[in-house]
């Protein structure tokens, strides 16, 4: 599946009501680790059908990165059933990724 | 075997690369995290001969895909160890053995810690060790900086234009950055410095809350901080190799501009050797000092 993005309008639909488990990616254009980071993600996407996996990006969506305490990017923040079950700040190998998901 | 193996895949470990590819060797690079070094967290280089302008991320990809165009090999793997066999040296990753007749160590350096407890946790919680990475997180809210050289000063008048007060925190009255960035600091309003102090304890419940500072005179203060930027120096990625070269009383490892070290066949390139000026010129410019002269090593085996 591809990566979606996302935005405070489809947050909840997309994040918080999600039946899958999500991988949000919070991330900036003008962040080299989140560049680093983004094939990774994109991967993940491709591979795992049990996964959605989505990019917020905190420059347009400040509301959001403030919302779920994001002061450091890459930043990614899984969600399982609407809540936060684990995060990891900057960047990480895919098996560290997957660490976060209980893979 | 490889002839070289090339430890770290930064601007000093990728030159390397691309160097050693030109002169024919085969060529293997170990990288722990991701290629590039610390260059990806610069937003802009603008002191490196021809590119005016050019992302640390971009400079980095271009240089990794050019030593990948020339043939060398790449593997993620976190080198932890060197055995000196004489004509041949093993490097021992987390998860295999690599041999080779060279080897050339890139490891560059990492930010040093606090060392206060709970720092790690916090990181990306209002520990931060990059200001213009993170500085903008911190729009409108109080931080605080810790360090006396260049870098903290720096990050300080950064986050001074972005938080609504920044604390500089330095265990000394004086400090070893510039005087015209102090003078800079002085005049700015939302600045505020706290000197022979150190910061003692983090206070947070999910994130950070406020630092408590220890003063020379045993006073201790709290102060209410969202973000907590640590700027005070970098140590080199030398850990695993203490054993097989001199390293110097820093961890830095010993050579001089050829990049020789003193075992036999193991060179240094980069912001991990004893030099003066680490930039991202020098460290380039080391990687075709060590491959040449491991060229001329592995020509006479």
């Amino acid at each position: 599946m591809a990566v979606i993005d996302v935005n405070e309008k489809n947050f909840e639909q997309e994040v918080l009501k999600s039946d899958k488990v999500v991988l949000a990616d919070f991330n900036a254009d003008w962040c080299g680790p989140c560049q680093m980071l983004k094939p990774i993600v994109h991967e993940i996407a491709d591979e795992r059908a049990d996964v959605k996996v989505v990019s917020i990006n905190i420059d347009d969506e400040e509301d959001l990165a403030e919302k779920y305490e994001v002061f450091s990017i890459p930043c990614v923040v899984a969600f399982k059933n609407g809540e936060e079950v684990a995060r990891s700040v900057g960047f990480k190998p895919k098996a560290e990724l997957l660490k976060l998901i209980g893979d | 075997m490889y002839d070289i193996i090339i430890i770290g895949a930064g601007p000093a470990g990728l030159t390397s690369a691309i160097y050693a590819k030109r002169a024919s060797k085969s060529v293997l690079v170990l990288e722990a995290k991701a290629y590039g070094g610390q260059i990806i967290n610069t937003p802009d280089i603008e002191n490196y001969p021809v590119a005016a302008h050019i992302s640390g991320f971009e400079f980095a990809t271009k240089v990794y895909e050019q030593a990948q165009a020339l043939g060398a090999e790449f593997v993620f793997e976190k080198a932890v160890d060197i055995r000196d066999l004489g004509d041949i040296k093993e490097v021992v990753t987390e998860s295999n053995v690599y041999q080779a007749k060279a080897v050339i160590i890139a490891t560059g350096s990492e930010n040093r810690k606090l060392g206060v407890e709970r720092e790690d946790e916090l990181v990306g919680r209002g520990i931060s060790y990059c200001a213009t990475c993170d500085g903008a997180f911190y729009r409108k809210k109080s931080v605080a900086v810790v360090g006396g050289g260049n870098t903290a000063l720096e990050d300080a008048l950064y986050l001074a234009d972005i938080a609504e007060k920044v604390y500089i925190i330095h265990r000394r009255d004086e400090f070893r950055g510039e005087d015209a960035t102090v003078k800079s600091l002085k005049e700015r309003e939302n600045v505020e410095f706290v000197l022979n102090s150190q910061v003692v304890k983090l206070n947070a419940d999910k994130r950070l809350e406020s630092i408590e500072v220890l003063n020379k005179d045993g006073s201790t203060r709290v102060i209410e901080v969202k973000g907590l930027f640590v700027a005070v120096g970098r140590i080199p990625e030398n850990q695993n190799f203490g054993k097989v070269v001199n390293l110097d009383q820093s961890g830095y490892i010993v050579a001089g501009e050829d990049c020789t070290t003193n075992a036999k066949g193991i060179f240094v390139a980069g912001d991990n050797r004893v030099k003066n000026v680490r930039q991202l010129v020098t460290a380039t410019a080391d990687g075709a000092v060590a491959v040449s002269e491991a060229v001329k090593y592995i020509n006479n085996l």
